[in-house]
């Protein structure tokens, strides 16, 4: 399972804005390079990055092979209340890896 | 000032034993990164390489082989216990009789003390573990290690890091010692120093090895050291 | 990529205001370029940006993102890290949920590194 870094405050006050950054390892394999023999490496790719809190969806990314390796993603949102999010990233191969947070909002 | 290092070059052909870096005009790899590289960098929220030093941080507690002992049973808090540690590296390991780096050491370990299968070289748990450990010195100097019994190692590597090699007729040292600072093909010559590793190259996308580092610049048309093991060491000794 | 614009626009003419893409100009390595895209809105149900798309101009592909931001966000600010294969133009399109389009570009130039490694 690749591995994740979810970097987000553990408390907030009622309607601050937060920064989330998330960090997850991947090779983000293009699909335009050649391998030794001069084959291609098929494209393997996250291309879907999502994040919900309290279940509804808050911010989601639609990604193709423009971004870089180990893909950084960096957004906000507003603390509203106290409660879960849930981090998903979906691969080329239709697997989603979900990591999920606790928030304290006061 | 940036000069094409193919004129140069040729002013060098004759040059004889080029001289160290002298120690007040030492300078680390960051220095010579661009401002966007050394953001990246300072982060670790946004460092990629911290992705393997949590990884590390995993595996530090994973209980592993017949002894079913994980790295946290014997050393405890890595904090406090590995601090210093990837600083003193490579060390004299006085049962083999030669230098062995921080990679090896993890890898005795594992395999006498916890008696499990060694990890493979460049494998990802071995890349995380090191890294874990190594960032536990963060801040902290290289020990430059004086001990007798590493001279003769020490002594071939600075050899070696003189000696001309391969297609180019190339030393490490008339990049590393003579020019650095200067431009090749696109890139600033660093001096070449092995601090800050197992590290994330952005050529690589991926964390690696001070033995990978060096094996990319040999790749450049010289032979490459493999099994030669001890030559290996002896470099890392003498820088 | 200007035509991967125009199919999401079609007709408008996206306004060169509120998006600000901010991108080093010159990048020594294009295999991690930091990208920040900011859009200047309230935020609110009534008045907010539904989504910043993203575009280069000379890689292979036009398409570099699409973040789906909307009034949870509080701001619409995005970073992330893209490859470049060659000194390009890149361009954001901001969606504003008045159906309306906007836009910010940048030049970044790309001194590619001789070797790639393994």
């Amino acid at each position: 399972m690749p591995r994740v870094l979810i970097n987000l405050p553990e408390r907030a006050t009622r309607g601050e804005i937060i920064e989330i950054r998330t960090l997850i390892q991947h090779p983000m394999e293009t699909g335009y390079r050649l391998d030794g023999n001069g084959a291609r490496i098929p494209r393997d790719i996250i291309n879907r990055f999502a994040c919900t809190y309290n279940g509804e969806e808050v911010f989601r990314a639609e990604l193709f092979p423009a971004i870089a390796a180990n893909p950084f993603i960096a957004f906000s949102t507003i603390a509203t209340r106290s409660g879960e999010l849930i981090f998903s990233w979906t691969g080329d191969d239709g697997q989603t890896q979900i990591e999920s947070r606790h928030i304290i909002v006061e | 000032m940036r000069i094409l290092l193919g004129a140069t070059l040729a002013l060098l052909a004759a040059a004889a034993m080029a001289a160290e870096v002298a120690p007040e005009q030492r300078r680390s790899g960051y220095d010579f990164a661009s401002p966007q590289v050394r953001a990246m960098q300072d982060d670790d929220t946004a460092n990629p390489g911290m992705l393997w030093v949590s990884g590390g941080e995993s595996l530090w507690t994973k209980k592993a082989g017949l002894a079913a002992l994980s790295c946290g049973d014997c050393h405890g808090d890595a904090r406090t216990s590995m601090k210093g540690v990837a600083v003193r590296y490579p060390a004299f390991d006085a049962t083999l009789g030669r230098p062995i780096d921080l990679e090896q050491r993890i890898n005795l370990c594992r395999t006498e003390h916890q008696r499990a299968g060694p990890f493979g070289r460049e494998g990802e748990d071995l890349l995380a573990l090191t890294a874990f450990v190594a960032n536990k010195s963060r801040g902290l100097p290289v020990a430059v290690n004086e001990s007798p019994e590493l001279k003769p190692f020490s002594e071939l590597g600075d050899k070696l890091f003189h000696r001309r090699e391969g297609q180019l007729n190339l030393s490490c040292s008339q990049c590393h010692d003579d020019n650095w600072g200067k431009r090749l093909a696109g890139n600033v010559i660093p001096q070449g120093h092995p601090t800050g590793y197992p590290v994330y190259r952005l050529e690589w996308q991926s964390l690696g090895s001070l033995q990978r580092r060096l094996h990319n610049c040999m790749t450049a048309r010289a032979p490459i050291l493999t099994s030669t093991a001890p030559r290996r060491w002896s470099h890392l000794s003498s820088i | 990529m200007n035509k991967a614009i125009r199919d999401l626009v079609g007709e408008a003419e996206p306004q060169q205001s509120k998006v600000k893409l901010e991108l080093p100009s010159i990048v020594e390595n294009g295999n991690a370029v930091p990208l920040t895209v900011s859009v200047e809105s309230p935020m609110t149900e009534a008045d907010h940006v539904e989504a910043i798309h993203i575009f280069n101009q000379k890689n292979p592909q036009p398409y570099v993102a699409v973040f789906h931001v909307g009034p949870r966000a509080g701001k619409a600010r995005v970073s992330t890290r893209i490859r470049l294969a060659d000194s390009q133009r890149m361009v954001a399109i901001a969606r504003l949920n008045d159906g309306s389009f906007w836009s910010d570009s940048a030049d970044v130039i790309v001194t590619l590194a001789a070797c790639t490694e393994q």
